[in-house]
């Protein structure tokens, strides 16, 4: 299963926790062992664009979409085999101890989400 | 099969009830860990047990009801899912079936319990806590939605949509079915075992034995899966010490205390089962069994009079350093107060009264117009137990507390 890991600020952050890993190390070894499939930092909001369709018009503004006290600041995508993996490599993760990490299943190809079974 | 012709509706009935409870649980663990599919389990479980009500009267109870029901069912998610396949062909289903018609058989001793598994799934951090609860007590214990709602006091379908949703996360997130890593085990074990409780302190709060009984089945059935876990064993004698007390703390619709119940209605055969999950040696006691040991000390006090104070103040100092919890401060206070005497659990209380986590807590003023009372002082006794009155949260606490203040009110100033 792939995962959206979004990595974000946390604003009323506790103390860093020895227990995680440097950012080098566990990007190495997430991307040697196949299971960091690509991610990045991203720059801060006021680089941010928002982009709508709107009643045939297309509207571009400076800025995110949401004001929000805690900010993405990166992302990850991941390739699990289930959630417990994916728990795994992001509890390692710097940010895990100093910021937040949200994970976020791919929608993927399931054309019958939703469908009960008969 | 049994050649034994016709059996009476009521054989029949015992038979399928105790055949359900000894195996409905591993039926339905083995075909989610086989299907994949939660629903498919647990339908096909229930139709094995409609067509056995329907069939045994006629065929006589079979010489083997479980091996019956675990047969039935399994062919029923095998027509189930060979239905769904004609209509929409799915590479999953075909994989379930391999695993239904074939393996199934082979594999008499899986090396982990299915039954483990399941546990460890509906009790996964990634549910809301509530969620959790909700789907142990359907899908481990066994409950209806109905009987699950009503323990959770919403309304069947607001049930039905809280556990449809836990389902579908357990889906799309992909939570595995599986018994977590070494490495957190640990973890995910306490988590369990909070799920058990919560659903036993759920059922104790609304005085709803039944889903009291269920969580002490699920203890049960954790000791035995999880038998080196000296916290399911502290967690069982625990449910069952405070079950022990059901019809004795309740008289009339109102809350009896501890010290004032009438002991002779305490379940000694429940009382008796807890004394016997002694601790597993080496084991350091945790928050379940520490808890477990106080309620024991009450237990095996035939009159309150003869109650072990000072062990209970030890056993709440060793507990304080598990759970660094203002409660079990105000707990030993009041035990402090018993054995040592009124002056000592003031003092005692004056300590953690400061703690703004105690702030509005009914049972501190409630603890200190108890002490003061003790002292003989009346009139201060009273205006605590006003205050306790005031922010007590229900409305049967309440009551009691009045009850408590009338009488000191009568012998008093």
């Amino acid at each position: 299963m792939r995962y959206l890991m979004f990595v974000a600020m946390d604003p009323d952050r506790g103390e860093d926790d020895p227990e995680v890993d440097d950012i080098d190390d566990w990007v190495a070894r997430h991307d040697a062992s196949g299971a960091r499939v690509i991610g990045d930092r991203l720059r801060p909001v006021e680089d941010a664009t928002t982009v709508r369709r709107r009643g045939g018009k297309l509207l571009v503004t400076d800025g995110p979409f949401a004001e929000s006290r805690e900010w993405v600041v990166g992302f990850d995508v991941l390739d699990c085999a289930d959630l417990d993996e994916a728990i795994e490599i992001a509890s390692r993760h710097p940010m895990a101890a100093s910021g937040r990490l949200e994970l976020r299943p791919f929608w993927g190809d399931d054309d019958d989400a939703g469908d009960a079974t008969a | 099969m049994s050649d034994r012709g016709r059996a009476a509706a009521d054989d029949v009935r015992r038979a399928l009830a105790h055949a359900m409870a000894t195996e409905r649980l591993r039926i339905v663990a083995t075909l989610i860990g086989t299907t994949g599919d939660w629903d498919l389990a647990e339908d096909a479980v229930a139709d094995a047990a409609e067509r056995a009500l329907r069939t045994w009267p006629r065929d006589g109870v079979p010489d083997n009801p479980a091996a019956w029901l675990t047969t039935t069912a399994r062919r029923r998610a095998i027509d189930v899912i060979r239905r769904a396949h004609n209509e929409r062909a799915k590479l999953v289903d075909l994989a379930a079936l391999e695993a239904l018609t074939g393996a199934g058989e082979a594999r008499a001793t899986p090396v982990v319990d299915d039954r483990l598994r399941l546990v460890f799934t509906c009790c996964h951090p990634a549910l809301s806590l509530e969620a959790r609860v909700a789907l142990t007590l359907k899908v481990v214990a066994g409950l209806s939605t109905a009987a699950v709602a009503r323990a959770f006091l919403v309304p069947e379908a607001t049930m039905g949509q809280r556990l449809l949703r836990a389902k579908n996360k357990i889906a799309n997130a992909g939570i595995p079915y599986r018994v977590p890593t070494p490495a957190m085990l640990p973890e995910r074990l306490d988590g369990v075992l909070a799920v058990v409780y919560l659903a036993f302190t759920e059922g104790y709060a609304a005085t709803d034995d039944a889903t009291a009984e269920e969580a002490i089945r699920l203890g049960r059935l954790l000791v035995e899966l999880v038998p080196d876990s000296d916290e399911a064993r502290g967690l069982l004698a625990l449910m069952l010490l405070q079950h022990s007390r059901r019809d004795a703390r309740l008289v009339e619709g109102e809350l009896v205390s501890l010290e004032q119940q009438d002991r002779r209605r305490w379940d000694r055969a429940a009382i008796d089962e807890a004394l016997d999950l002694g601790r597993i040696p080496g084991a350091a006691p945790g928050k379940y069994r520490l808890q477990a040991a106080l309620a024991a000390v009450h237990a095996t006090a035939s009159r309150a009079d003869d109650t072990d104070w000072p062990s209970i103040v030890t056993l709440y100092d060793e507990l304080l350093r598990v759970v660094p919890s203002p409660v079990v401060a105000l707990n030993r206070a009041i035990a402090l107060g018993m054995g040592n005497g009124p002056q000592a659990g003031l003092a005692a209380l004056d300590a953690l009264a400061g703690d703004p986590r105690m702030t509005g807590y009914h049972l501190v003023p409630a603890a200190r117009g108890h002490l003061l009372a003790q002292l003989g002082r009346s009139a201060e006794a009273v205006d605590s137990l006003d205050r306790a009155i005031e922010l007590a949260p229900t409305e049967r606490e309440r009551r009691q507390l009045v009850r408590r203040r009338d009488e000191l009110g009568d012998t008093g100033d």
